[in-house]
């Protein structure tokens, strides 16, 4: 109990933690991003409806309007949607969706870039130079591209009865795929200054193992970059799993994304029914905007060449 | 009348927690054609008094009392004035050469800049003036140097072109801080020469910001000693020296190597640690003590080694040659000292015997066996535990991820998997407490702990396998001097009761006179001579190692 107390007395104490304290920003982010995820995690807890359960709902109630405009109903607050959806539980029950891929994705790039940059920075020679080189030659490759392909040969390799259920996997591979890049470049700068520091030859001295040098010694010391880029690199993925799936290749539409929603809202846009496509649109931008406000100030905060 | 007086001057840092002051209540006054030295250690606000005159204290910063007076005027009272007289009445000269040159013009066009701000001069006469000061610097073929970069300069010439960058407005005060401490013994000489020359001819009141009291002694006239913000004392040169009155001063005199004599232990008036009971060293129950055979413990045949940059290239043609062909044993118990400017080969010499790098040709005997040939890992292992090596940098040779504990436990763990928990506590504990650390140590970060400090942990868990030979890669010059005495007796004590063989490596020649037994001088990767330690200082063979002895700031040479 007596260490825990100290561990937040330290987190009270750090820099960081003042940085945080200071930056209005920051602040306001994180308790958007904070209200947004709980919500999107405790939906059921939230919402009284749910949209995916086809008794509660009552084709009489679609295109309900938000409850502030002429026919809205007050239980709706931002409407439903042609099939009589609340507008406001669905975004939920699709943020939910959206995050898990985005976050999935990039932890799927974090292990694959990191991993492959930490050894190519630390091994060095030919195996760096054809991790590197591969990095280059991914970056030539647009990222929605390299996800349309990889859903492509995905869709051709299972067959029609799986893929539904295949789909979250594939989109979260087709993501995380093409994402990677940039954490193998910043980890491997990283690693490469890291492993000339004097701690790493002492351990090398008293021969410790390259594996546990690698993930004991260096990977914490290059971690701060990597969760600067990851962040944003967040962001990107959950405006990259939108794409997909508003592009139809994404989630499929049984379990609506953002991205999907917002797919399915366009279809209505021009006969008026604007909410249905604006509020999941406008909710995304919210979303990643927050994200990105975050990382901006953790690289700040983190990076001590910025530190004023 | 003195020419600059600096008037009760305190400079505050507001920091989240406390306000650090920086400088409390200086007084310090300057005559002209005079050199005043302003030593102090790190941390103890020489250099914010030297910034603080022309006003060039980092935010948050700030001069919170106090005037500085040049000649007649208080330039602390109008802003503007500062501005005017930085750089035209006041010359600053910096520590790094490297970074006080702008890399992207030729040196001709920032002398031409920084005079035509402060002079009214024409071009063509700011050229005529930048080429005449260059030559009074000492930059030979000034004309056609003029018009060069500063990286077709070396480190050397580099800092004579700042000096004639600091002149070019004819100041009359002159600051430089640390502007030796980048270089070589033998071109600080030169340095400092200049500087003295150019005091005399130009009538300059000069500041000189140093923490080298052997420079001091051979450069400056009168000497302000600064602890922690405050003036200890201030007086003339020889009678500070030699007759210092205030306690601090007193350690800081005892703590400087002497360069004309060796002496047992170095006299500790104020210790950075403060338990100041007798060291007995705990670890010598666990240690498995060998005892000293008249052997040599390594054997270095003809070790070269060099570093080929290019991939494309044929390797022979850019390779440097860091280590040519260098030989010479180490006997077991002994103190052996590499000396040698950098660039000479020293730290490569090291890192082949840790076996960092690969020699590229020769042969390294540990122990009758040459460890240059070993292939097989376990083989390897049995070495690296009788081999460790302390580093330079006290900042990154410690992981700042891990605490203390598992720093040291790191090597005991591999070298012993079968030790029990309770058994590694006290084992963490006699190390900590063999380097004068208390077991409360173990849970801190490495970030908690000052620079000496550090480099007891540091020592801590080199001792940690029990190793027969250790390497010191210039173990104190990161430190200030009253520490760096401290951890020199640790390891004479260490080496005297664990019978330890040391290599000692440093550029610093008083320091390797302190701890050595035996020297071997270096050069540009060639070993000069290898000879006993008090030969080497009586009776120098090799015409550089003469050189070198010449050159060394003396702090005796006071006493003459």
């Amino acid at each position: 109990m007596d260490n825990n107390i100290s561990t937040w007395e330290r987190v009270k104490d750090s820099d960081i933690y003042h940085s945080f304290m200071k930056s209005p920003t920051a602040i306001v982010s994180s308790v958007i991003l904070f209200i947004i995820f709980f919500c999107s995690f405790f939906v059921e807890l939230i919402t009284p409806y749910n949209p995916f359960d086809p008794s509660s709902l009552s084709l009489m109630e679609a295109f309900t309007p938000p409850s502030w405009t002429e026919d809205g109903l007050a239980k709706f607050i931002l409407g439903t949607d042609g099939q009589g959806r609340d507008m406001l539980s669905t975004i939920l029950y699709g943020s939910r969706i959206s995050l898990i891929v985005g976050f999935s994705a990039i932890i799927f790039s974090l292990i694959l870039g990191v991993g492959l940059g930490l050894t190519a920075g630390y091994f060095g020679g030919k195996y760096e130079m054809i991790v590197m080189r591969l990095t280059d030659v991914q970056l030539t490759v647009p990222s929605i591209l390299m996800a349309l392909l990889v859903d492509g040969i995905a869709r051709g390799l299972i067959s029609r009865e799986m893929h539904d259920e295949m789909a979250i996997y594939v989109l979260i591979f087709a993501i995380g795929i093409s994402e990677w890049p940039q954490f193998a470049r910043v980890s491997r700068a990283a690693t490469l200054v890291e492993k000339n520091k004097d701690y790493v030859s002492a351990s090398t001295i008293i021969g410790v193992s390259n594996l546990i040098i690698m993930f004991k010694h260096i990977l914490p010391n290059i971690l701060r970059p990597v969760l600067v880029i990851g962040t944003i690199g967040l962001a990107l993925a959950i405006i990259a799993e939108s794409t997909l799936s508003f592009l139809g290749v994404g989630v499929p539409p049984t379990t609506p994304s953002l991205g999907t929603l917002i797919r399915l809202g366009n279809d209505f846009l021009f006969s008026g029914e604007w909410w249905i496509t604006f509020f999941p649109a406008i909710f995304l931008v919210i979303l990643a905007f927050s994200i990105n406000l975050l990382g901006d100030w953790m690289r700040d905060t983190l990076n001590p060449r910025l530190k004023k | 009348m003195s020419f600059l007086k600096i008037k009760n001057l305190s400079v505050d840092y507001p920091m989240r927690k406390e306000t650090v002051h920086a400088a409390k209540g200086v007084n310090i006054e300057v005559n002209k054609g005079e050199i005043l030295g302003l030593v102090g250690e790190s941390g103890s606000g020489k250099s914010t008094v030297g910034n603080a005159i022309i006003n060039l204290i980092d935010v948050p910063g700030k001069v919170s009392s106090g005037s500085v007076m040049l000649g007649d005027l208080d330039i602390h009272q109008d802003p503007s004035n500062i501005i005017k007289y930085r750089g035209k009445k006041v010359g600053l000269i910096f520590q790094d050469p490297q970074t006080s040159l702008n890399p992207i013009l030729t040196i001709g066009e920032q002398l031409i800049e920084t005079i035509q701000t402060h002079l009214d001069l024409t071009k063509e006469e700011a050229k005529i003036k930048s080429i005449g000061l260059l030559k009074e610097v000492g930059i030979k073929d000034a004309e056609k140097r003029f018009n060069n970069y500063p990286h077709q300069f070396s480190g050397g010439m580099r800092q004579r072109v700042v000096i004639s960058l600091a002149l070019c407005c004819e100041p009359e005060l002159l600051i430089a801080d640390e502007p030796t401490t980048a270089l070589d013994v033998s071109i600080q000489s030169q340095i400092l020469d200049l500087i003295k020359k150019l005091t005399k001819e130009r009538n300059l009141a000069v500041i000189l910001i140093t923490h080298d009291m052997g420079v001091i002694a051979e450069t400056a006239d009168r000497v302000a000693v600064m602890k922690s913000g405050n003036l200890v004392e201030i007086g003339l040169t020889k009678e500070i020296l030699t007759k210092p009155k205030e306690r601090y001063t007193k350690s800081l005199v005892s703590s400087v190597p002497p360069t004309n004599k060796k002496i047992s232990r170095f006299v500790i008036v104020e210790k950075e640690n403060k338990n100041n009971q007798e060291n007995n060293l705990k670890i010598l129950n666990r240690w498995n003590k060998k005892e000293i055979v008249e052997q040599d413990l390594v054997q270095i045949k003809n070790l070269s080694k060099s570093f080929d940059d290019n991939f494309f290239t044929e390797s022979s043609k850019n390779s440097v040659m860091a280590v040519d062909n260098i030989s010479f044993e180490i006997k077991e118990g002994e103190s052996f000292g590499l000396v040698g400017e950098s660039g000479s080969g020293k730290s490569t010499i090291a890192k082949m015997i840790v076996n960092l790098f690969k020699p590229s040709s020769g042969d390294i005997f540990f122990d009758n066996i040459c460890i240059t040939k070993i292939k097989e890992k376990s083989e390897m292992m049995k070495f690296r535990k009788q081999i460790q090596m302390i580093f330079q940098d006290p900042y990154s040779s410690l992981n700042g991820r891990l605490k203390v504990k598992d720093i040291i436990s790191e090597p005991i763990k591999l070298h012993n998997p079968s030790i029990s928990s309770g058994d590694l506590n006290n084992y963490i504990f006699d190390l900590l407490e063999s380097v004068e650390l208390s077991q409360k140590s173990a849970d801190r970060y490495p970030h908690e702990f000052s620079g000496g400090q550090r480099q007891r942990i540091s020592i801590a868990r080199a001792l940690a396998t029990q190793p027969r030979l250790l390497v010191c890669d210039e173990p104190t010059s990161a430190l200030d001097v009253s520490i760096q005495a401290q951890i020199l007796n640790l390891l004479k004590d260490l080496q005297e009761q664990l019978n330890l063989t040391i290599l000692f490596i440093s550029h610093d020649l008083p320091v390797v006179r302190q701890m050595c037994d035996r020297i071997g001088v270096l050069k540009d990767g060639r070993l000069c001579e290898v000879t006993d330690t008090e030969d080497l200082f009586l009776k120098p063979q090799h015409d550089y190692t003469k050189e070198l002895l010449r050159l060394m700031p003396k702090i005796e040479s006071i006493y003459n």
